[in-house]
């Protein structure tokens, strides 16, 4: 694994990495030794220098941190700092560090001690709302998705790697669902975010004939209102739509908007 | 001969989510064996409170980034359960077997990637690629044949897209279901070969007497729903898991623990096997024997064993379950869900031991109480004992610091704990 590497005759430098978890499932992390096919080859790409959920090793300098998670506490505001100093790129990883992902729905309550009431009764818990990365430090790329598709990790991780800047697709999800000569899902009565929501994972859901619940967050130029009208017009309500635009945090301006057109929520609480 | 020691571990490596061990010995004397649980807690019960039953396998899916099947299932089972559906017998087939390759592709990363560096001397699998090629491309494909088989049945091999209530949302083809049938045929030498390697590695000598908990099969293996069993005797139904979990929190935990006959106990592999081990395969048993690991076993590091036999075990029942799939047409994948008021419980065996999903709906099924009891926090009070014993049985021998941490590090690794899930 230790050759040098070279691209069009120009060595290249593999890049040191790290890899953190703040509050998540860990599961961004796993999917990259679900790699198995191309797994040791993505090794060789990169000197991983600290994975804790992998190796022993641990090392506090690195040219790329990819962060997985939410911050939901206080010390995780700096261990994040901590990351970012010792990091010349610093990646949100997935759809908690890109959004604050499902942990953000604890947010939609308007009374903190009463999610903390919920779970664990009187004893003492410290937490704090779900925020993204971006909110502490300056994030320079985001890698979306729950869970994060490998084979995009691998073309963003080799992009870095040769030095080319990376794009993401600006259309939606519906592009590639079309592309995949999938059925629309409408059309089978189910319903989906497709028509909004950034593409890159080649509609890995829809594929599967589950609907899209926008974990990749919104499409350049969504038409959200459109989206409000295709779901109108199969018969879906406000609350289908809400679920899943609040469910990965990327909508959230979105889910916020349509929460006020309700007035009243039943999902918020007030304070007894 | 110095009979002090002193162990710091802060956030353990190798295992999924954070976690610390400490333990001091003076003069022989344990002053200190702990065993802290330091995640951030992410509040999922909270989260579905009032949100419309669907919501709750495609949320709880993400409590866990390696078992996302196995939650998913057991939130699916809670809320047929709640609404008295009863799954056709080819969704129990599939989801039988798409839970199987997610023991698979779960054990084979654990024993592999998380276990076996300790046992070969070496930090982590990426060294061993260059000294022991052969057995990592050995987990390589049989970890890979376990997630394609997720891919194919559940739709992905993390937090799946097909796994619905009432059924799925698309069925896989039969022919990749064949393929999957000939790759996991031909993956039987490459589980001798695992068992061969485990054969070599120098199980730590430690026991504690233990209880063990798990489903109990009736007439086999069990892994989805069913009764409840313990070692010391208990038996409960399913829906009286709360009776067999007895949750509490304590300083140094952002986990609930739990407790039943004593003050802690035993989820897993282990205990699977330890309650069921007349159910298995007969192949898997013969490996069991081989392995020296037969029922009731109290040795901890030994999960490692019964991982690698119930390795054994599902492949051979996935062979069964996709010649009973193959055997007959497809049927509709999917039935039709009415919600209604009621209460639910889903308990599943997942890689790391039993998984309760509750939850209690009101008269539209939204969720109006949600209760998630995670194997690892099952595991927490009996880890933080075993802990103290070992200190205790190492603190009159007179090991250097180094070795008791890595007997200390190893052992809760055996245990494969899945630490931010058990702080959901």
């Amino acid at each position: 694994m230790d050759e040098q590497l070279s691209y069009l005759g120009v060595p290249l430098i593999r890049p040191r990495v790290g890899f953190f978890e703040l509050s998540s499932c860990e599961g961004c992390q796993l999917q990259l030794l679900n790699n198995e096919a191309t797994l040791l080859d993505f090794l060789n790409l990169v000197e991983i220098v600290n994975f804790r959920e992998g190796m022993s090793e641990r090392g506090d300098t690195y040219d790329i941190a990819f962060v997985e998670g939410s911050v939901t506490r206080k010390d995780e505001i700096a261990r994040l700092t901590e990351i970012r100093k010792n990091a010349k790129i610093l990646v949100a990883l997935g759809s908690c560090a890109c959004f604050g992902g499902v942990n953000q729905l604890k947010n939609r309550f308007r009374d903190p001690d009463w999610v903390k009431k919920e779970v664990y009764g009187d004893f003492p818990i410290e937490t704090m709302e779900a925020h993204p990365l971006a909110d502490f430090v300056q994030v320079d790329l985001s890698i979306f998705g729950c869970p994060i598709k490998k084979e995009e990790v691998e073309r963003i991780v080799t992009d870095l790697v040769v030095g080319k800047t990376v794009h993401h697709p600006e259309y939606p999800v519906c592009m590639e669902c079309k592309a995949n000569e999938n059925i629309c899902l409408f059309e089978l009565g189910e319903p989906c975010l497709g028509p909004v929501t950034r593409a890159g994972c080649d509609a890995w859901c829809t594929s599967n004939r589950r609907g899209c619940w926008g974990c990749r967050g919104p499409a350049e130029a969504a038409n959200l209102k459109q989206l409000e009208e295709i779901m109108h017009t199969y018969g879906f309500d406000r609350e289908t739509i809400l679920d899943r635009l609040e469910c990965f945090g990327g909508f959230a301006s979105f889910a916020d908007t349509i929460r006020a057109q309700a007035k009243k929520s039943p999902a918020r609480r007030k304070k007894s | 001969m110095k009979l002090s020691c002193e162990v710091n571990v802060h956030h353990l490596t190798r295992v999924e989510g954070h976690g610390n061990i400490s333990i001091s010995i003076k003069n022989g004397v344990v002053k200190k064996a702990q065993w802290q649980v330091v995640e951030t807690p992410r509040f999922f019960e909270a989260m579905l409170v009032g949100k419309h039953w669907e919501n709750a396998p495609y949320i709880c899916g993400r409590i866990c980034g390696i078992c996302s099947i196995g939650h998913t299932l057991a939130s699916i089972r809670a809320v047929e359960n709640a609404f008295g559906i009863t799954p056709s017998a080819q969704t129990a087939n599939l989801r039988l077997l798409l839970k199987h390759m997610e023991t698979l592709q779960s054990h084979i990363l654990h024993l592999y990637f998380l276990a076996a560096p300790d046992f070969l001397g070496a930090g982590s699998v990426l060294p061993l690629a260059k000294s022991h090629p052969e057995v990592v491309q050995r987990a390589l494909r049989l970890k890979l044949l376990a997630n394609d088989a997720c891919d194919i049945i559940g739709g992905r091999r993390l937090h799946p897209t097909r796994t619905v209530v009432g059924g799925f949302t698309m069925l896989p083809e039969k022919g990749e279901l064949e393929k999957i049938r000939q790759r996991l045929l031909a993956s039987v030498p490459d589980l001798l070969a695992s068992a061969e390697l485990f054969k070599t590695f120098a199980i730590p000598d430690f026991s504690r007497e233990t209880e063990f908990v798990s489903l109990k099969g009736d007439t086999s293996y069990p892994f989805i729903g069913g009764g409840l069993v313990s070692t010391d005797g208990v038996l409960k139904k399913e829906r009286d898991y709360r009776a067999m979990t007895n949750e509490y929190c304590a300083e140094g935990f952002t986990s609930k623990l739990s407790k039943l006959s004593r003050a802690s106990f035993a989820v897993g592999a282990l205990a699977r096997l330890n309650n069921n081990f007349t159910l298995l395969h007969a192949t898997a048993r013969e490996i069991s024997k081989f392995l020296g690991l037969l029922p009731v076993n109290h040795n901890p590091y030994m999960a490692n064993v019964a991982q690698l036999v119930e390795c054994v075990q599902v492949t051979l029942d996935s062979v069964r379950l996709i010649d009973t799939l193959l055997g007959a047409p497809w049927q509709e994948p999917r039935q039709p869900v009415q919600a209604k008021k009621g209460e639910g419980v889903g308990a599943v065996e997942v890689p790391r031991g039993i998984l309760y999903h509750y939850y209690k709906f009101d008269s539209r099924g939204k969720v109006i109480k949600a209760d998630c009891v995670i194997p690892t926090s099952q595991n927490h009070a009996n880890i933080l004992r075993d802990i103290e014993a070992l200190a205790s049985q190492y603190a009159r021998t007179g090991k250097k610091d180094r070795e008791i941490e890595l007997l200390a590090e190893m052992l809760v690794r055996a245990y494969d704990p899945c630490i931010s899930c058990s702080v959901h």
